[in-house]
C-alpha cells in the first residue's frame, strides 16, 4: 500500500509537470503540421508566464491574468508569423529572436511595473488557479485503490490541466475529422496543392500560428499562475525545447504527444525522487542523466535509429508563389 | 538578376536593420524609465528622453570611456569572435549551428582538463595545447550533430539545441562529481596553475609604453580571435575548400553535380564551427575565470547568432559585430550598475538585432530593392525603335 501511495504520488506530479509540455507540443504541432517551424515556443511560454502572473497579480483575477498571457504569447505568435509567412525570413533566426525578445522584455518589465528583481509578487487567492475537487472525490478517498488513484490523481488538479488533457482528442479530431485540418496538414505537406486548389496558405499558415500562440499562452498561464504561484526570471527553463523534443519524439500526432509529454513529465517527476528509482532498480541514477535524457532520447528517435520522425515536408520553406 | 549595387548590400542594408533594432531599444529605455512624476505631457516626455540620452552616454562612457572599459569591451569581444566566426562558417555551408553554446561549453571542459592535468612550463605552451584541446572538444560536441544530419537526416537545428542540453547536463555532472576539489561547495574546478595565466592586455601592453588597465580581463585571446578572422577569411574565400563550402551552401544540387560531396562538407564545416566556437573558452575559461565555472559561457554561443547575421557571415563584419557586442554588453553592465535598468537589456537589443538582421530581412530589403530599381529605370535611357 506504501509503494502504491508512492506511486500514485510519483503520477501525480509527472501530470502537474507534463501539462506545459503538452500544452507546448500541441502548440508546436498546429504550427508545424502547416510548415512553420516554431523554436519560439520557450520564448512564448515565458512572454505568457509573465504576463498572465503580472496581471493576475494587479486584478485579482486569474482569468485576466490567463487572457493577458494568451494575449502576450499571440502577439510573439504574430511576429513570428509577419517574419516567416510574410515576410518569408527564417522560420528558426526568428524563434530564436522571438527567445530572446522574451527572456529579455519579461524582466524588464518585471524589474519596470514590480520592482522585485524580475518578479511578480506572489500570488494569492483568486489570481491563482486551485486545484479543482471533481465530483464524489472525498467521499471515494476511503475506498482502497480506486480512492487515491481518484482523488489523489485525477482529482484537485488545476483546470488548466483538465484543458490540456481535452486539447489531445480536439486536436485530433480538428486535424484528421475536419477540411480545415485537412487543409493544414495539406499546407505543411505540399502548399502549392492548396494554393492550386484556391484556400490560402497564408491564410492557413496564420491561422496555424495564432492556435500555436493560444496553446503557448495557457501553457505559460500553467507555469506561473497554476503549477507556481508568481513569476521568476527563466521560468520556463528549457520547457518548450523539452515540448520540441517531445513533438519530435511522437512524430508529429496527436494522440503519441500526449504519452512522449507524459514520459517526459515522468523523467521530471524522477527526478526530485531519486530515492524512488534507487529502490526500484536498486542502482543510483544521476539526476542529470535524468534531466538529459529528453534531449538524448529525441537525438537518437531523430536519427531514425529507432524507427523514423519524418517531419512535414514543407516544414521551415516559405512558400513562394511561383509566376 | 542583382537588383542593389553592392555597397548598398554590405552597408545600407546592416545599417538599416541596425538602426531599426536601435530605435526600438532607445523606445525600451524611454517606456521603462525610471523618471520622478511630471506635471504636464511634455514635461514627462523630455524627462523620459533626458533619461534615454543619459543611459546611451552611460554606456558609452562605461564600455569605452576608459582602459578599464575598453578591457571588458575587448574581453567580451573576443567571446564574440570565435562564437560568431563559428555560427558564420556553418552559415556559408546552410547550416545553422545554435549549438554554439553547448560546443563551447565542451570547450571550456578542453581547456580546465589540459589546464589541470598537464604541467606546462610556459603560458605560450599552455595556450597552444588549450587551443587543442578545446577545439578538439567543441569540434566533437559539433561533428555528432553533423554525422546525424549528413548520414541520417536529422535536422541540424534541432539536435544542436538538444546537444545544448546535453552538454550542460554533462558539465553540472563532471563539475559537482569529478573536477570539484574535495570540500569545495560550488561547482567549479580548482584554480587552474600560475603557469598557464594568460597575459593580459595591460602586461602585452606595457612594453610599448602603453597604460592599459590592470584589472579588466581582456587577454592575448584576444589576438588568436583576430587571427582566427584572418584565417576563416583566407579559408572561405581563397581555398578550394572554401570554394567547395560556399557552392554548397548556393545550392546543394549544384554542388553535388560539380562532385563535392555534402556529407564531406557538412562535416568540415561543423567541425571547423564546433573547433571555432569550443576555442571561445581560452578567453573566458583559462584568460578570465583560470578555473572551470558551471555557467561560463553565459550566453555568448547564442550571441554568436546575432554576430554573424549582422556581419553578413563575413570575417571583417563579425569582427566588427563582435566589437560591437562587447560594447553593448559592458555598457549594459554598467547601466544595471549604476541605473535601475536590468542588465537584460541586451538580451532584448541581441534579439531585435537577430530579428531584424535575421528573421526580418527581407521587410528591410524589399522596400530597398524596390527604390533601386525605381532609380534605375529613371535613369537608364528611353528604349529605341531599330530596324523595322
Amino acid at each position: 500500500m506504501d509503494a502504491y501511495l508512492t506511486l500514485i504520488q510519483l503520477l501525480d506530479s509527472t501530470v502537474r509537470l507534463a501539462t506545459p509540455l503538452l500544452l507546448a507540443c500541441l502548440a508546436g504541432l498546429y504550427s508545424e503540421r502547416a510548415g512553420i517551424f516554431d523554436i519560439g515556443l520557450e520564448g512564448k511560454m515565458l512572454a505568457a508566464a509573465f504576463f498572465s502572473a503580472a496581471v493576475a497579480s494587479l486584478t485579482g483575477s486569474v482569468w485576466i491574468g490567463l487572457a493577458a498571457g494568451i494575449a502576450a504569447s499571440m502577439a510573439l505568435s504574430a511576429l513570428h508569423g509577419v517574419a516567416s509567412i510574410t515576410f518569408r525570413g527564417n522560420q528558426l533566426i526568428s524563434g530564436v529572436a522571438i527567445n530572446f525578445l522574451a527572456a529579455g522584455m519579461t524582466v524588464l518589465i518585471a524589474q519596470d511595473w514590480f520592482r522585485q528583481g524580475g518578479r511578480t509578487p506572489s500570488l494569492i487567492g483568486g489570481a491563482r488557479f486551485e486545484g479543482v475537487t471533481l465530483p464524489f472525490a472525498d467521499a471515494l478517498e476511503p475506498v482502497p485503490f480506486i480512492g487515491p488513484l481518484y482523488s489523489e490523481l485525477i482529482s484537485g488538479h488545476s483546470v488548466l490541466v483538465y484543458m490540456a488533457f481535452a486539447a489531445v482528442p480536439l486536436t485530433w479530431w480538428l486535424l484528421f475529422r475536419t477540411r480545415f485540418g485537412l487543409r493544414l496538414r495539406a499546407v505543411g505537406e505540399n502548399p502549392a496543392a492548396v494554393d492550386t486548389a484556391g484556400v490560402s496558405v497564408v491564410g492557413l499558415r496564420y491561422a496555424a500560428v495564432a492556435i500555436c500562440g493560444v496553446l503557448c499562452g495557457i501553457a505559460g498561464a500553467y507555469l506561473s499562475t497554476a503549477l507556481q504561484a508568481g513569476f521568476v526570471k527563466d521560468m520556463s527553463a528549457g520547457r518548450g525545447f523539452i515540448a520540441l523534443a517531445a513533438l519530435i519524439f511522437a512524430k508529429w500526432r496527436p494522440w503519441y504527444a500526449l504519452w512522449a509529454t507524459l514520459l517526459f513529465g515522468l523523467f521530471g517527476a524522477l527526478e526530485t525522487r531519486p530515492d524512488v528509482i534507487q529502490s526500484l532498480i536498486g542502482v543510483k541514477v544521476q539526476g542529470q542523466l535524468l534531466g538529459a535524457l529528453p534531449y538524448l532520447m529525441t537525438v537518437i528517435i531523430l536519427a531514425g535509429f529507432v524507427g523514423k520522425a519524418i517531419p512535414p515536408r514543407a516544414g521551415g520553406e516559405p512558400y513562394v508563389k511561383e509566376r | 538578376m542583382e537588383v542593389m549595387p553592392k555597397w548598398a548590400e554590405v552597408v545600407l542594408v546592416p545599417v538599416i536593420s541596425l538602426l531599426l533594432a536601435a530605435i526600438i531599444s532607445g523606445m525600451v529605455i524611454f517606456a521603462i524609465a525610471d523618471v520622478p512624476e511630471a506635471d504636464t505631457m511634455q514635461a514627462a516626455f523630455a524627462l523620459r528622453i533626458d533619461y534615454v540620452w543619459d543611459a546611451v552616454k552611460l554606456m558609452v562612457n562605461g564600455a569605452l570611456g576608459s582602459t578599464y572599459g575598453w578591457g571588458y569591451t575587448l574581453y567580451y569581444a573576443t567571446n564574440f569572435m570565435f562564437t560568431g566566426l563559428a555560427v558564420a562558417i556553418a552559415f556559408h555551408a546552410r547550416l545553422f549551428n545554435i549549438g554554439g553554446e553547448g560546443q563551447a561549453m565542451l570547450g571550456g571542459l578542453g581547456v580546465a582538463l589540459a589546464c589541470l592535468y598537464i604541467p606546462w612550463p610556459h603560458w605560450s605552451l599552455a595556450l597552444i595545447g588549450a587551443m587543442v584541446m578545446a577545439g578538439l572538444f567543441g569540434a566533437i560536441w559539433a561533428a555528432i550533430p553533423a554525422w546525424l544530419q549528413a548520414k541520417r537526416g536529422s535536422h541540424i537545428v534541432i539536435t544542436t539545441i538538444m546537444f545544448n542540453f546535453i552538454a550542460a547536463s554533462l558539465l553540472n555532472y563532471v563539475l559537482v562529481n569529478k573536477l570539484r576539489p574535495k570540500g569545495q561547495m560550488d561547482p567549479a574546478t580548482a584554480r587552474f596553475p600560475e603557469a598557464t595565466s594568460l597575459p593580459t592586455l595591460h602586461e602585452l601592453l606595457a612594453p610599448f609604453g602603453i597604460a592599459f588597465s590592470k584589472s579588466a580581463p581582456a587577454n592575448v585571446s584576444l589576438l588568436v580571435a583576430i587571427a582566427a578572422c584572418v584565417l576563416l577569411w583566407v579559408l572561405i574565400w581563397r581555398t578550394r575548400l572554401g570554394y567547395e563550402i560556399r557552392a554548397y551552401g548556393h545550392s546543394e544540387s549544384a554542388a553535388k553535380y560539380a562532385g563535392i560531396s555534402p556529407v564531406k562538407i557538412t562535416m568540415i564545416a561543423m567541425i571547423i564551427s564546433g573547433a571555432l566556437a569550443g576555442m571561445m573558452a581560452i578567453n573566458n575559461v583559462m584568460g578570465e575565470a583560470e578555473r572551470l565555472v558551471l555557467n561560463a559561457t553565459e550566453g555568448a554561443g547564442f550571441i554568436g547568432i546575432a554576430v554573424a547575421l549582422m556581419g553578413r557571415s563575413h570575417p571583417l563584419g563579425v569582427f566588427i559585430a563582435a566589437i560591437l557586442f562587447g560594447f553593448l554588453y559592458q555598457g549594459g553592465a554598467e547601466l544595471a550598475l549604476w541605473t535601475s535598468i536590468p542588465r537584460e537589456l541586451i538580451v532584448v537589443i541581441q534579439a531585435l538585432v537577430i530579428l531584424f538582421t535575421g528573421a526580418l530581412d527581407n521587410m528591410v530589403r524589399m522596400p530597398l530593392e524596390r527604390m533601386f530599381l525605381w532609380s534605375r529605370r529613371r535613369r537608364a535611357p528611353k528604349p529605341t525603335r531599330t530596324g523595322g
